[in-house]
């Protein structure tokens, strides 16, 4: 005989494999008396509902209401989905319930059961009846009730955010109404020690009231003595200038704080790499074990790193930087180069080269192909540009020191030219506060001369017959409009240039109007950036192209006391203001009129 | 600006010989266009032709710097070679010193390099051997002489100088004005 196998199930030994399921929740005793009229289903939703309708006409016959609800309740049970015997008893509790009133009943032991019971049942049901106890809003306080704990508790936090944000408006009103702004008069001013906290909160309520001047200004004070006390404050928090300050609300408006504040705070620090020498990657790598933390500036550029840490470790003087593998730049430096683009086997001209950062940046993108002029008037800062072309291994480049209103005269045909004009320095306030209360009027106006001569003198050392370029790329490192677009507006009057896009991926547009100036249209492809809104020094970048190598004559008010200029050239300088301010189409009309004239 | 007199010419590559030895024709023949030295104002540029016609647009005394300086005659015409020429030596250099992490901060202020900073030294390397002197990530650091014969080196106690310093990539911050 075999060995004996015993064919008998074996009995189940354990808790088995579904005994892993998490065990139903349970509900403390404080919870399950709210969980008296526990809603499952759609039938009782919409028996709830009649009922509801049915018990707010009090005159309406109760015979209907008796039959609706029996009804309802036949209704209920056909359509009941589940076919436990303890949920039909519970619909017929419902029922009951519901008809007398929602006050508390007598079956609380039975409610309580039921609760336990529903909450054990799957949880579908109450998804359900979720979406639905949304589309009930009225009678919430009549619904509390007869839902399940979780719409509940919904509900409540609705009630309580609807009734916080009514009081919040209504606070808000009562400020509008009672608390409108004082405008301190003078005599108050003179009165009042110069407070920094009282003129903080001084300056939200202008900006306050000029947000909305018509309903929120005091009655019979002007405008002007509201603007003239908020730039007062300004200069007492930021120490600015009348002159600048009122210049920055011209431009920002009431977003001026915004401006002043990112003032006050440096930009980060961001470095570009050389990509003569070294990779980004790799520099990231040699960079990071030395312990110095940083990322990628952007999308935006290839060769920017920005570093958020640096652990006290020096970042001008890491071997790395003394190999020439990286350059520190401001990142606002990296766009006019990126809009001026210069391609390889070009001759390019830097005119306000110092200290080098942009000069070497185009001589990394030429691969010391062709030839890069730089020049810089002030001769110890072109010594500068010296040092970093040789440490960052540019060998195409010719440091010159000259006045660039003198350059054209020595030398010309350039395919591109790159003016980094200086400027009032607005846009680098967070890095030289003294420009706050320096500057003034006269020395914007003198800045703007110096900057209309470069530009013009930048226009002719370009050649317009050249195969790969003619542009001509025009920067500062300023914010106001008569250093940016009124100089640009200036060349474009009198030399055959037209504004061209910059191919840059972000930035403002320029002015094509500003308070009483009225410029080209086509200023809005010039780009503007700010320190508040990209974190970046507020810059100004504007391509221009030159299509015609012959100067037209310059426009009427420039010709005061010449005679012959009167009576030859009247006719063709009323068309050529005409055309200034029609679309650049008619402007090659009057280069080929230029043509003419000169053979 | 003008090219360099016979005798400027000899002192000039004989000084340069002295780091990359019969390497100088590569740098007169290069495939990239044809490059030559010139003399402005006692120092020797390397430039390419076309950019030394851009240059000679400018006078004198407005024109600072063209293509790369290589060193300056001293008043008693002595060639000096300046760190700015280091891109250009350092791939044809014909006797390589590797510093040691810890001294090569010591090199870039200036120091002569001791025995306990020598990683690495080529082999048969005379005594006041012109050398480029590189870190241990290849990163070429500068020139200097050697103090000691190689075999000489490895005898030699931890606290005597093996290689005397003559330019590294730190004067590009520390000694700035004498450069440019």
């Amino acid at each position: 005989m075999g060995r004996k196998i015993n064919y008998d199930e074996k009995p189940k030994k354990g808790l088995g494999r579904k005994a892993k399921k998490q065990p139903p929740p349970e509900i403390p005793k404080k919870l399950q008396e709210q969980r008296r009229g526990v809603k499952k289903r759609r039938a009782d939703d919409r028996k709830a509902k009649a009922k509801k309708i049915k018990l707010k006409p009090i005159n309406d016959s109760e015979s209907e209401i008796d039959e609706n609800s029996i009804a309802s309740e036949l209704n209920m049970g056909l359509d009941s989905d589940d076919n436990s015997i303890e949920d039909k008893a519970d619909d017929l509790f419902e029922g009951n319930s519901l008809s007398e009133s929602e006050g508390p009943d007598g079956n609380g032991a039975d409610r309580n059961e039921n609760g336990k019971h529903k909450s054990s049942d799957s949880d579908d049901d109450d998804d359900d009846e979720n979406e639905q106890d949304d589309d009930a809003s009225d009678n919430d306080s009549d619904d509390l009730n007869d839902l399940s704990l979780e719409e509940a508790s919904k509900r409540l936090v609705k009630k309580k955010a609807k009734i916080e944000r009514q009081a919040e408006e209504e606070m808000q009103t009562n400020i509008l109404d009672s608390e409108r702004m004082h405008l301190p008069t003078a005599k108050e001013l003179r009165r009042d020690q110069p407070d920094l906290i009282a003129s903080r909160q001084r300056v939200k309520d202008i900006l306050l009231v000029l947000g909305n001047f018509k309903a929120r200004c005091e009655p019979g004070r002007k405008r002007k003595e509201y603007i003239r006390l908020l730039s007062k404050d300004l200069c007492f928090l930021y120490d600015y200038n009348e002159f600048l300050v009122q210049k920055l609300f011209d431009l920002f408006g009431t977003n001026v704080v915004e401006f002043l504040e990112a003032n006050e705070q440096s930009r980060p620090l961001t470095i570009r790499t050389n990509t003569l020498k070294t990779r980004r990657r790799d520099l990231a790598k040699s960079l990071i074990e030395r312990g110095i933390n940083l990322e990628p500036i952007g999308a935006w550029s290839k060769v920017g790193l920005v570093i958020t840490d640096t652990q006290s470790i020096p970042i001008g003087a890491t071997p790395e930087y003394l190999a020439g593998h990286y350059m520190l730049q401001g990142a606002s430096s990296f766009l006019p180069v990126m809009a001026l683009a210069p391609q390889e086997s070009e001759q390019i001209l830097d005119m306000c080269a110092a200290p080098g950062g942009k000069t070497t940046y185009i001589g990394q993108l030429m691969k010391n192909t062709g030839c890069l002029v730089a020049n810089d008037v002030n001769r110890d800062r072109a010594r500068a540009v010296i040092g970093n072309i040789h440490r960052m291994g540019i060998t195409n480049c010719v440091v010159s020191s000259v006045d660039g209103r003198k350059l054209p005269g020595m030398i010309k045909g350039f395919d591109r030219v790159l003016l980094d004009a200086p400027c009032s320095g607005t846009g680098v306030i967070s890095k030289h506060s003294e420009v706050k209360s320096s500057k003034d009027g006269k020395d914007v106006q003198r800045c703007g001369h110096i900057q209309r001569e470069l530009l013009l003198a930048a226009i002719d050392s370009c050649t317009a017959s050249s195969v790969t370029g003619g542009y001509i790329v025009y920067s500062t490192c300023s914010v106001l409009v008569e250093e940016n677009e009124c100089v640009v507006q200036y060349a474009l009057k009198r030399r055959n240039v037209k504004i061209v896009p910059t191919g840059l991926p972000f930035g403002n547009e320029g002015f094509t109007h500003f308070r009483e100036y009225h410029f080209h249209p086509s200023m809005k492809l010039a780009m503007r950036y700010y320190p508040h809104l990209h974190n970046m020094d507020g810059f100004f970048v504007c391509k221009l192209k030159k299509f015609s190598n012959t100067i037209p004559k310059p426009p009427k008010e420039d010709l005061p006391e010449t005679a012959e200029g009167d009576n030859e050239g009247e006719g063709e300088e009323e068309e050529m203001d005409t055309e200034n301010k029609e679309a650049p189409k008619k402007k090659k009309k009057k280069s080929n009129k230029g043509m003419k004239k000169s053979t | 600006m003008r090219p360099l007199t016979d005798e400027e010419s000899k002192q000039f590559f004989e000084k340069l010989s002295k780091y990359i030895g019969d390497n100088v024709d590569v740098l007169i023949d290069r495939p990239d266009g044809k490059y030559c030295f010139r003399l402005s104002k006692d120092r020797v540029y390397y430039v390419r032709e076309s950019v030394m016609k851009k240059a000679a647009h400018f006078g004198r005394p407005c024109l600072l710097s063209f293509g790369t300086c290589f060193g300056k005659f001293t008043h008693s015409s002595k060639f000096r070679l300046y760190i700015t020429a280091l891109d250009y030596l350092a791939p044809y250099a014909k006797y390589k010193v590797w510093l040691r992490p810890g001294a090569e901060q010591q090199f870039l202020y200036g120091n002569h390099v001791l025995k306990s900073g020598l990683g690495r030294i080529t082999e048969n390397t005379q005594q006041y051997q012109g050398v480029v002197v590189y870190s241990m990530k290849e990163l070429p650091l500068g020139f200097g002489v050697a103090a000691k014969a190689t075999a000489d080196c490895r005898r030699a106690d931890p606290m005597t100088i093996v290689v005397f310093h003559q330019a590294d990539i730190g004067e590009f911050v520390r000694n700035e004005e004498e450069l440019t």
